[in-house]
């Protein structure tokens, strides 16, 4: 065994470059204020290690990106700790790279001969914000997208090139599959790369010049192995227990508490990105928050000294420290400007994430951004799955989401939708028209067919049929039913109600069956609502909206489409319109067909609701 | 017995020369030959000027309220072409007198959709506070992030039905030139 070592040692020089590796002399023995380089090499090494694997789990494409970190983080098992690390690992480099850095420049340990080294070290820490800039982007979330957005549109303040540049990032006039494919590239290949190379030249040079010791006391010199060795491991162990700690916050905190880990633990994932869809929450990750917000202090074209020429001064400021140091002043001068430098940059994030605290808008944007990643996230467990257009179809095709954006858009400017708890969405004007919440359901009708109910906002709101013939025969002839009286409309509410066959009444509509049967009956014969209405098989069209199938999906699309067809309110609509009116060209129509069915199916409550449990 | 290296200085230049022209031919075409393909978004550029259907005259209040659409028209990303998807937002204003203006939804400060908040009447980006009023004009012009108002956009009254030119326009300059 000794014979072949030896040969080897022979054949390499093993022996000596092990040597002259691990008993590295140092004056004055090993302590710890030298641990914090070797943190970052191994904070580097855990995310060559976890983003390898990630790598393997990863695809980089528009329809892809969201979908694989979806996979690794909720489907495949440990996936949530994986990228938990590598989320956590990133962050925790960054704030190393500050400290290491202030110990550098308070050490003075930049001075001749290790000017180069320090240089060596700003890129470093250059491409160490590249790769979190890039890796933002990755997952293809809301939060990555429009906070990237950002970053490469201020590209575009650069003189001359600036579109130019623009382009080539983002690999073409949008972003798309080639964003992505550029970024990955950078992220996991380029910038990887150049950081290696230049590390290696980092700690050749490192070594070359011997550690910089400050008054080192020659009796306790000692070498790097084992002494340094074991207060830079016992650092690094220290450093991965705070990120364990990051990963599993949501546990020790216990703010929130859900069946499966990957739901709370480890990095977030916001729901997948979508061009069409502004995204008022967006905000770079929090060491960039800096310089999100010295941009709101450079207005208008003066844009380009926010993002470009104050970043670049002081760096090129910081360039200049080594050269600076000589004089005998500068060394202060330089441990000054690097406090006011991280003053600075403290009170601008605290200023930003202050900002964001008192904004309400900015906390029900967040608020919301969060409720569509968990209904994503729903959706994607669902049985349908995530088809292969990718995530952001799920959200356009969930009548919750997308139907409940559309109403908005096209219905809320006059109909109101919220329940008596305030449930629903949010009212800026007075409503002229009703209020859909709860269309249809036993509770709505019960307040329609009440004396004291129709007339109010609630259903015809600011209509002529406020004073129409339905509320004063509601007002003749329902003010003083007498028991049975009260009983025969409650039988005829369940009727009519079970003409919607809502999803939430299906058990009780299965359970008053006999009580429904009863209730159609009464429609057509006592209750003499066929004196106006159509019911099935009773009744004449043309004068009040047809009953039949009243409140179902197929009633309500085409009710939509034209109020004003002699089926529902005829010659006498009021200022609602007809959405769909074309159905031979369906081009010429406001609303498609797919548009329509997402908002009857948002009204009606119909969507996918998760089985309790999952 | 070893001859001494050549030392003729001139030929020494033209060895020299050589191979640094070899070596830099030989690495270089790699090089050369990604480069050009990374260089290929150069040439593409966004179709624009086209009028796009964008709702109907009836969808529209005349109150002058800035409502938010979306604007849906085939789009490619490399190799994928969609037929029919959301392309960006617009503001389409209709005010009393019959008149439709419309706005590009997006701030042209960094590029954020804004939101128009009716409460406060005016458009407000999320993303570094610009404001705007109704008609997109910048609410205070020295301070406003912003270095344009919001980007108008042509519009078509076409039967019942409002179309509009969809452009998009570069982000940060105090000119709106089409991105």
């Amino acid at each position: 065994m000794r014979m072949l070592f030896d040969w080897f040692d022979d054949r390499t020089g093993i022996r000596q470059f092990v040597h002259a590796a691990l008993y590295e002399h140092i004056p004055g023995g090993s302590r710890w204020r030298y641990v914090w380089g070797s943190t970052l090499v191994f904070t580097f090494t855990v995310q060559v290690v976890t983003g390898a694997f990630l790598w393997m789990a990863y695809s980089p494409s528009a329809q892809t990106a969201w979908e694989s970190v979806y996979y690794i983080q909720h489907e495949m098992q440990g996936g949530w700790f994986l990228r938990g690390l590598h989320h956590y690992t990133a962050q925790a480099m960054v704030v190393l790279l500050a400290l290491h850095m202030m110990q550098v420049v308070v050490d003075g340990a930049y001075r001749a001969p290790r000017e180069v080294n320090f240089w060596l070290g700003l890129i470093l820490l250059q491409l160490v914000l590249a790769l979190s800039l890039t890796g933002y982007l990755l997952p293809w979330d809301q939060k990555g997208y429009w906070a990237t957005q950002v970053a490469t549109k201020l590209m575009g303040v650069v003189p001359g090139i600036g579109d130019k540049l623009q382009s080539l990032v983002v690999g073409g006039p949008n972003y798309g599959h080639h964003t992505l494919s550029r970024f990955f590239a950078l992220h996991a290949g380029i910038l990887p790369g150049l950081l290696i190379a230049v590390l290696v030249a980092h700690v050749a040079l490192f070594r070359r010049h011997g550690i910089h010791a400050r008054d080192p006391d020659p009796s306790r010199d000692s070498t790097f192995w084992p002494d340094q060795v074991l207060k830079d491991s016992v650092a690094c162990l220290a450093v991965l227990v705070v990120i364990l700690g990051l990963v599993a916050r949501h546990a020790i905190t216990g703010g929130e508490t859900h069946a499966r880990p990957a739901d709370y633990l480890g990095a977030d994932l916001g729901a997948p990105a979508d061009a069409s869809e502004p995204y008022p929450a967006a905000r770079p990750e929090w060491y960039f928050l800096f310089l999100f917000q010295l941009l709101k202090y450079f207005e208008g074209d003066k844009e380009i000294y926010g993002a470009i020429v104050v970043p670049g001064v002081v760096m090129f400021a910081i360039f200049l420290m080594p050269i600076v140091g000589r004089w005998r002043l500068g060394h202060g001068f330089n441990v000054g400007l690097l406090f006011c430098l991280l003053i600075g940059v403290a009170g601008l994030t605290v200023q930003a994430m202050v900002e964001d605290r008192k904004d309400p808008r900015f906390q029900q944007a967040v608020a919301e951004a969060e409720a569509s990643a968990r209904r994503v996230k729903q959706l994607a467990q669902s049985p349908t799955g995530i088809p292969p257009t990718g995530a952001v179809t799920l959200l356009r095709d969930d009548p919750m989401s997308e139907g409940r954006k559309l109403f908005a858009r096209y219905c809320a400017v006059c109909h109101s939708f919220q329940s008596d708890a305030g449930e629903g969405l949010a009212h800026a004007q007075a409503p002229s028209a009703s209020n859909l919440h709860g269309f249809a359901t036993r509770q709505w009708l019960s307040r329609l067919l009440d004396p004291k109910g129709v007339d109010s906002v609630d259903y015809f709101g600011a209509t002529k049929h406020r004073e129409g013939e339905m509320v004063s025969w509601v007002k003749e002839n329902l003010a003083e039913l007498d028991g049975p009286g009260r009983e025969n409309l409650r039988k005829a509410v369940i009727a009519l109600s079970a003409e919607a066959a809502l999803p939430a009444q299906r058990a009780a509509d299965a359970k008053d069956a006999k009580q429904a049967a009863e209730g159609r009956e009464l429609i057509k014969s006592q209750l003499g609502c066929i004196d106006c209405h159509r019911f099935h098989d009773a009744g004449e069209l043309g004068t009040a909206p047809d009953l039949t199938g009243y409140g179902s999906r197929d009633w309500l699309i085409a009710f939509v489409s034209n109020p004003g067809d002699e089926r529902f309110y005829a010659d006498r609509n009021d200022r609602m319109p007809a959405y769909a009116p074309h159905a031979d060209d369906p081009h010429r129509n406001d609303l498609s067909p797919k548009q329509l069915a997402l908002i009857v199916d948002f009204l009606r409550g119909d969507w996918y609701e998760p089985r309790p449990g999952r | 017995m070893r001859t001494e290296p050549q030392t003729d200085d001139r030929r020494g230049f033209g060895v020299k020369l050589a191979a640094i022209a070899a070596a830099a031919l030989a690495f270089g075409t790699p090089l050369v030959a990604g480069l050009i393909v990374l260089l290929d978004p150069l040439r593409r550029r966004n179709p624009s000027g086209r009028f796009l259907r964008v709702a109907s005259l009836a969808a529209v209040p005349a109150d002058g309220i800035p409502r938010s659409f979306p604007v849906v028209a085939e789009r490619r990303d490399a190799w994928n072409r969609f037929a029919a998807e959301p392309i960006g937002g617009v503001f389409l204003r209709h005010m009393k007198d019959g008149q439709v203006t419309a706005l590009n939804g997006i701030c042209p400060h960094a590029g954020c959709f804004v939101g128009f908040d009716g409460t406060r009447d005016r458009f407000a980006c999320p993303c570094h506070k610009s404001e705007f009023r109704p008609d997109g004009t910048r609410i205070d012009p020295e301070r406003c992030p912003s270095p344009r108002d919001l980007d108008a956009l042509a519009v078509e009254i076409r039967g019942a039905e409002i179309w509009v030119r969809f452009e998009n326009f570069r982000a940060g300059t105090r000119e709106k030139i089409l991105a």
